[in-house]
């Protein structure tokens, strides 16, 4: 905790939070976080992205049928078909524990932690 | 089977109402099923095509594409749900009478049943795009049994059947008050919808303004639970509003009662009757 809220990294994360969303800042420059739905298992169950500053979530669909990355939570949502890569791009996120799910398996769960 | 069912028959009924409403608030216009069909062809075929270029969608604007895209949709559904409750609320009345033949409703009916049909496309394709995802994977990835392929298609016909239940229900109430309950539904979904492009601009970064959440109501009705889902068809439920899409939302509301007293208010008295 008392990591995160060192003046220097809180400083370089609200830069970047900034330049981020106003500059909008080539699409390479931001960490790439990958995630890997295969028919009704999200890899990793647990998948951690930076807090406040902007990134990438990879999500690539390995299984035999489609997947929907969704949380309500995140008021984001992505189908993918079957053996497709796609990503969402997010500006910033608060540090907390998200809720994540397969929309069309519903049985498959992971939790996404910003920090 | 049971999953695939589900699934199919959630996508069918989150598009199907909506056309439902639209349909029920047309009644009169005449050549209405027409453009109708027109707008389900071709949301179709748009889903088709934003399920074929997903990838290419997403990879536009730099990550955003997709939530650029849903937010166009969405603002274009809006825009004529507002024309057509100000259109109606001077011309309801003329519809629901037996006064058609003479009425300036039927000449500018067309036109607004042309948007209308702009408007069913507009929430297929919003919403058919993952359904066409969903049905492909299951019949191209061709490991999926027959029972699972039954069951999605089972699925989107007993959600096109519920549609049409609720459109009967809703062109059984008779004419005196159809329109006034359309028209009520119509206020309450395009501010929906009018929050939804909100979200989307906010996630594509596009507005970065007032992204606190509002209230956090998921421990009474989540928002992927059965009532949580017809709600946020409906009237645009979320269980965590941000504090931009409450007010796109109460702003969207008070635009279109606006819009609609002036309307009815502008009514020539020449008009009244022959």
């Amino acid at each position: 905790m008392s990591r995160s809220l060192h003046p220097l990294r809180l400083g370089i994360a609200a830069f970047l939070a900034v330049t981020g969303a106003a500059v909008s800042a080539r699409a390479d420059d931001m960490p790439v976080i990958k995630v890997e739905m295969r028919d009704g298992v999200i890899l990793p169950a647990v998948i951690e992205v930076p807090a406040n500053m902007r990134f990438k979530l990879e999500i690539s669909n390995t299984g035999q049928s489609p997947v929907e990355f969704e949380s309500t939570e995140l008021k984001r949502e992505k189908a993918l078909a079957a053996g497709s890569t796609s990503a969402i791009v997010f500006r910033t996120l608060d540090p907390g524990t998200y809720q994540v799910f397969d929309d069309f398996h519903p049985e498959a769960k992971a939790t996404l932690v910003a920090k | 089977m049971i999953g695939a069912f589900i699934i199919a028959f959630r996508e069918v009924i989150e598009a199907g109402l909506i056309i439902s409403i639209v349909l029920a608030a047309t009644r009169g216009i005449p050549g209405r099923m027409r453009w109708v069909l027109l707008g389900v062809v071709g949301g179709l075929a748009g889903a088709g095509l934003v399920a074929l270029f997903a990838e290419s969608i997403s990879d536009a604007f730099e990550g955003s594409g997709q939530d650029i895209l849903n937010a166009a949709v969405l603002i274009v559904a809006v825009l004529l749900l507002i024309w057509h409750n100000t259109w109606m609320s001077k011309h309801g009345k003329e519809l629901a009478g037996e006064l058609r033949a003479a009425g300036e409703a039927v000449r500018s009916g067309e036109r607004e049943a042309a948007a209308l049909s702009i408007v069913v496309g507009a929430a297929i394709l919003r919403e058919g795009a993952e359904l066409v995802l969903f049905l492909y994977g299951l019949v191209a990835s061709g490991t999926s049994g027959a029972d699972i392929q039954f069951g999605a298609f089972a699925g989107i016909g007993a959600g096109i059947l519920l549609s049409a239940v609720t459109y009967l229900g809703l062109a059984s109430i008779p004419s005196r008050y159809v329109f006034s309950i359309t028209s009520a539904l119509i206020i309450f979904l395009a501010a929906g919808l009018a929050s939804q492009a909100a979200q989307f601009l906010a996630n594509a970064g596009v507005v970065d303004i007032l992204g606190q959440t509002l209230w956090n109501s998921s421990g009474v009705i989540a928002e992927n639970s059965w009532p949580g889902r017809v709600l946020h068809a409906l009237v645009g439920y979320t269980d965590r509003p941000t504090a931009l899409q409450g007010l796109v939302y109460v702003g969207t509301i008070a635009v279109m009662i606006g819009l609609m007293q002036w309307s009815s208010a502008d009514k020539r008295p020449t008009v009244r009757t022959a």
